[in-house]
């Protein structure tokens, strides 16, 4: 029985039910790990429901401790439990609890390190350790971030709720930047294999719900096209060993084509609405990617330009100069990663390694490479990276 | 829940005019009615400045008094609410309303449980 695979798709679904039949979350994590340490003992294989028996399980669990304890959050945890006698028996009204739970940990009186780093742990059941390595930042820092949050969130009464329309303006921009954060996580891990599905599919399914809540923000509507359409080419993004395929080389038959028309109709929606933001435009360059038989470069330039225009980052420059060097050459897209500070992030010393491979530089090629295998906590990206050095030591260079 | 909105002045920051002085106590006259027609009121007020504050300490049973405040901070408490409201976020409109009305930052600081 996979019980780390059921407690990584189950823990954040129940902590948020638990969080809204409790009133706490703090309460509501102890009594899911509860939960999930008597099916342990009881469990030979899962029942058919498995959340909805952790559910109820938790909150048994919950009622005994709290039967113990007298203090005013296990009192306040008490009679909001008598308002639900009967409900855990089903997990309930799962998709607005997690949106309850996603606006919270994404409430703006929270730093974004501590929103991100909430949501991951209690949205996405990643460890702390996971959650570290996916901001390459010490693992007690992280801890510390996410005890401090929930401590916050209780002492300051940080509520467990969906925004009203008129406050989505300021609350949802924290939410859009975790959920594309969360998927990131799944579709490059940080660690181990290259793509954490379940992290992936759970990103896509809150996003979607985000959407359905607020189908007229063209920048959730960005987002889950962003997603899907990155979602589409999974099966293609690795071969028969588990080893990376760059986008070039992909067999394009195997992408989704359910994925990319939805993905298409979204962003053709968003252009009719002529708002664009940062979400629309990275969904408008995978539309163009997975158009056709091969990438149109010069439009997937352009909109780098505009994405550029509006969010000036080190990472958007990195993307873009992948455009410039297929429109311009490598010489030039060498000279648009100069000067860039990305550090830890593998992908800008992986970025020159290859454009220093194609300007036949390869000793630099070589220092580049060594220098992103330091960096790459993911195997699959590491071995491809590896193999991108070997081929250069095997191939006789034009230079002494 | 009840809250401390405290307004911090900073020390030698630029004085505000007369005129907007004005402006600023009508404005907090106006937004106390409000909080009080709420029943989110529960004291409030503005402080002299700092060199007219005293402190006392008690150490081993002696009691010594200092002239001044506490320690030579930059930001200094100038006044302050205290309301009461059932989570952060209706507390924070209300700190969105005390920061404009008194045209200063307002920091939001739950009280501990009152046991309310």
């Amino acid at each position: 029985m996979d019980l780390a695979g059921l407690y990584r798709a189950e823990y954040g679904r129940c902590v948020a039910t638990l969080t809204r039949l409790l009133g706490d979350i703090g309460l509501a994590e102890e009594a899911v790990q509860d939960a999930f340490a008597v099916a342990l003992e009881k469990w030979e294989t899962p029942p058919p429901n498995p959340g909805a028996w952790i559910v109820t399980t938790a909150r048994n669990r919950a009622i005994d401790r709290l039967r113990r304890e007298s203090t005013r959050e296990a009192r306040h945890a008490q009679a909001l439990l008598l308002q639900h006698p009967d409900e855990p028996a089903e997990v309930g009204p799962v998709r607005d609890d997690q949106l309850r739970m996603i606006f919270t940990c994404c409430h703006p009186a929270l730093s974004p390190l501590a929103q991100t780093a909430l949501t991951l742990r209690l949205l996405g059941g990643l460890e702390a350790a996971e959650v570290a390595r996916a901001y390459l930042v010490p693992e007690a820092t992280i801890a510390q971030r996410i005890v401090r949050a929930k401590k916050k969130i209780r002492d300051a009464a940080i509520p467990y709720r969906v925004p009203e329309a008129h406050e989505l303006p300021d609350r949802l921009p924290p939410v859009l930047t975790v959920l594309y954060l969360i998927f990131n996580e799944g579709y490059a891990a940080t660690s181990g294999p290259l793509v954490r599905t379940d992290l992936c599919l759970e990103a896509i399914r809150l996003t979607r719900a985000l959407a359905d809540l607020m189908p007229d923000e063209p920048e959730v509507l960005g987002l889950l096209a962003l997603l899907l359409l990155s979602e589409a080419r999974r099966p293609a993004r690795t071969g028969p060993g588990g080893e990376l395929v760059t986008l070039a080389e992909q067999d394009r038959s195997l992408w989704n084509r359910e994925l990319i028309a939805e993905g298409h109709d979204l962003v053709r929606r968003c252009l009719r609405r002529n708002r664009p933001g940062p979400y629309q435009l990275q969904a408008a360059i995978n539309a163009v990617h997975t158009d056709g038989d091969a990438t149109d470069w010069p439009q997937v330039l352009a909109l780098y330009d505009q994405l550029l225009a509006q969010t000036p980052t080190p990472i958007v420059a990195l993307n873009r100069a992948v455009a410039v060097a297929e429109v311009h050459g490598p010489a030039a897209a060498l000279a648009a990663v100069e000067g860039l500070e990305l550090p830890g992030y593998h992908l800008l010393p992986a970025t020159r390694a290859d454009l220093l491979t194609r300007l036949d530089r390869p000793a630099e090629a070589r220092a580049a490479y060594d220098e992103a295998i330091a960096l790459a906590g993911n195997q699959t990206e590491r071995a491809f990276l590896e193999a991108r050095r070997a081929a250069l030591d095997a191939q006789p260079s034009s230079q002494p | 829940m009840q809250y401390m909105l405290a307004v911090h002045s900073v020390d030698g920051a630029p004085q505000p005019s007369p005129e907007e002085m004005q402006t600023a106590f009508a404005q907090v006259d106006r937004l106390n009615a409000e909080l009080q027609s709420a029943g989110a009121w529960v004291f409030g007020g503005g402080l002299l400045p700092p060199e007219s504050a005293t402190v006392v300490r008690v150490q081993s049973g002696a009691t010594t008094m200092t002239d001044g405040p506490f320690a030579e901070t930059k930001e200094q408490l100038g006044g302050f609410w205290v309301i009461r409201a059932k989570d952060l976020d209706e507390a924070l409109v209300w700190a969105e309303k005390c920061a404009e009305a008194c045209m200063n930052p307002v920091e939001v600081r739950p009280f501990q449980d009152t046991g309310e």
